[in-house]
Order: C-alpha cells, then sequence, then structure tokens
C-alpha cells in the first residue's frame, strides 16, 4: 500500500527529536543546512541525513535557489499528519459536550438526582 | 468549561481518550450505563438518530447501539458483551463494530475494523466533584487501530506514533 508507506516515512521523520527541532525552526522561515546545524552539536552531514528523512516524507522541500538551497516547511503534509487524530478526537468531543449538557441537567433537577443516587 | 478530551495512542493497538466531567461519578457512570440517558449524547454525527439502545449491563450482559441517518435511512452500529461491571469505577466491553449500510469504502465506517472486537475499557475516578474518564480501546492489531481512528477523515488517512500536539506547540505556523 502506497499510502501506508507514506504515511510510514511520515511518522518515522517526525519521531526523531532533533529532526522535530528542525521542523519548529523551519515554522519560523527557511534557513540553510549550515543554519539548521548551528543549534546542535552536529556535523552538517549528520543534519544532512536528517533533512533527507525529512524530505522523503514530504515534511521539508528544497528551494533550489543556486547557491544557497535553503529548506523550507511543507506545513500541509505537518497538518495532515495531526488532523487523523484530531478528527477522531473532534468527534468524541462533540458526544462529550452533550454529555455535559446532560449532566449538568441532571445536577440542576433534585429529584432527579435523587433517583440517579446509587 | 471541562477540558476538552485528549487523545493519545499508548501502543500500536490502543486508543486512549481522557475527560474530565464536572459532575460526581455515580452520574458519569449512570450516563454511560443507562440506555435512556446514554440516547441523549451517544448520538452520532450531526443528522444521525439511534433507534437502537439496548444495554444489559451486568458481566456476559449484551449490548447493542444503532445509528440511522435521517436523510438516506443508512445504518451502522455498535454490539458486544460486557466483560467486567464495577460500579461506579471500572467498565470493560468487548465490541464489534457493525458496519451495516456505510462499510463502503468511501463510507464513514469504511475504514472501521470489522470481524475483530475492540476492547474497551472505561475508568472513572472522582476528585473534588471532578470525574475523569480514561476511555481505553484495544484493537487486535495496529492496522485495526489505525482504521478505528481514521474513521471521520474523508479523505486521506495518516497516523502517529505518539503525541503530536506536542510537537505543535513549536511555533507551527497555521496548525492549531
Amino acid at each position: 500500500m502506497q499510502l501506508s508507506e507514506h504515511l510510514d516515512l511520515t511518522f518515522a521523520a517526525l519521531a526523531d527529536p532533533t529532526r522535530r527541532a528542525i521542523l519548529a525552526r523551519l515554522a519560523k522561515g527557511e534557513a540553510t543546512v549550515t543554519e539548521l546545524a548551528a543549534p546542535f552539536e552536529m556535523s552538517q552531514p549528520a543534519i544532512s541525513k536528517h533533512l533527507k528523512v525529512l524530505e522523503r516524507a514530504g515534511l521539508i522541500s528544497m528551494d533550489v535557489d543556486a547557491q544557497r538551497r535553503p529548506r523550507k516547511l511543507e506545513p500541509k503534509a505537518l497538518e495532515e499528519a495531526v488532523d487523523w487524530i484530531e478528527r477522531y478526537r473532534e468527534i468524541f468531543e462533540q458526544h462529550y459536550q452533550r454529555l455535559d449538557a446532560l449532566l449538568e441537567e441532571l445536577q440542576a433537577k433534585p429529584s432527579k438526582r435523587k433517583r440517579t443516587r446509587k | 468549561m471541562p477540558k476538552p478530551a485528549e487523545v493519545t495512542l499508548p501502543s500500536d493497538c490502543e486508543v486512549r481518550i481522557t475527560r474530565t466531567f464536572n459532575a460526581p461519578r455515580q452520574l458519569v457512570w449512570d450516563a454511560h450505563t443507562k440506555p435512556e440517558l446514554v440516547r441523549h449524547w451517544q448520538c452520532g454525527y450531526d443528522g444521525w438518530d439511534m433507534p437502537v439502545c439496548d444495554m444489559d449491563v451486568r458481566v456476559g450482559g449484551k449490548y447493542r447501539l444503532q445509528w440511522r441517518n435521517r436523510e438516506n435511512g443508512k445504518q451502522f452500529g455498535f454490539f458486544g458483551t460486557y466483560t467486567e461491571v464495577n460500579g461506579p469505577s471500572k467498565l470493560v466491553q468487548e465490541e464489534y463494530f457493525d458496519a451495516g449500510d456505510v462499510g463502503g469504502p468511501d463510507d464513514i465506517g469504511g475504514a472501521m475494523p470489522v470481524g475483530d472486537p475492540c476492547i474497551g475499557s472505561l475508568e472513572f475516578t472522582e476528585r473534588n466533584g471532578v470525574t475523569t474518564l480514561v476511555c481505553n480501546l484495544t484493537y487486535v492489531s495496529k492496522e485495526a487501530r489505525d482504521g478505528a481512528v481514521s474513521t471521520g477523515m474523508t479523505d486521506g488517512m495518516e497516523y502517529s506514533y505518539g503525541r503530536l500536539d506536542g510537537l505543535l506547540l513549536g511555533g507551527q505556523s497555521g496548525a492549531t
């Protein structure tokens, strides 16, 4: 399944703290490999390895700007990754908000409260 | 206003939903175990009615919940057996999904696992009048779990190995 492979790549990419930090940095704007490597005690080749993983997953892309070749974030790919769980969560949250209303109602009527206790 | 529900993926086969309620535990338990109360809030998606809500809440007792779309009459449901009933603190059920009319690939139930049960464990704890519910759903496989969580996505299926909301706090533009 192609889709499943893509998902595996995406989440393997996100499972590393250095790569997550790179994404956070790119969220503020594009950056070159040198700039991205700066905060880490890591060689440029090591950072480049991480960047390749992120590129394969479609989370970042490279602006082929001749000399600089900065990387930039592909926010849609990241949003989609979170959307998946978020929509599921929203379904539950919708139901629970109805439950909130029901619980409020049940607690507001003393006669009902007596009936439901024990 | 209670804190919104949180969803985590404790393992490859599990989903955990945690939610607090401003109500005593007994009431929250009742709302989960009395059909006349369950009907009030376990309505499915908008536009869906709940024609069936049968619950025999005891160990070995069976239940069936069924939803019906008001516009096109399509139905689906959940059914199963209670395996642990310790009111008001713990309820465990073995649950099956009945895809009914919505099991097609583009339907809302298309991604849901069928055939194998999901073990749903509900734990209720109360502190200072606030009840915390931890709902743990265990599926037979990662695929089944992912399929279930994909419910509600109309296009594309993505999944996570862990909580991603923390990731987004690092200044993501646009993402919530």
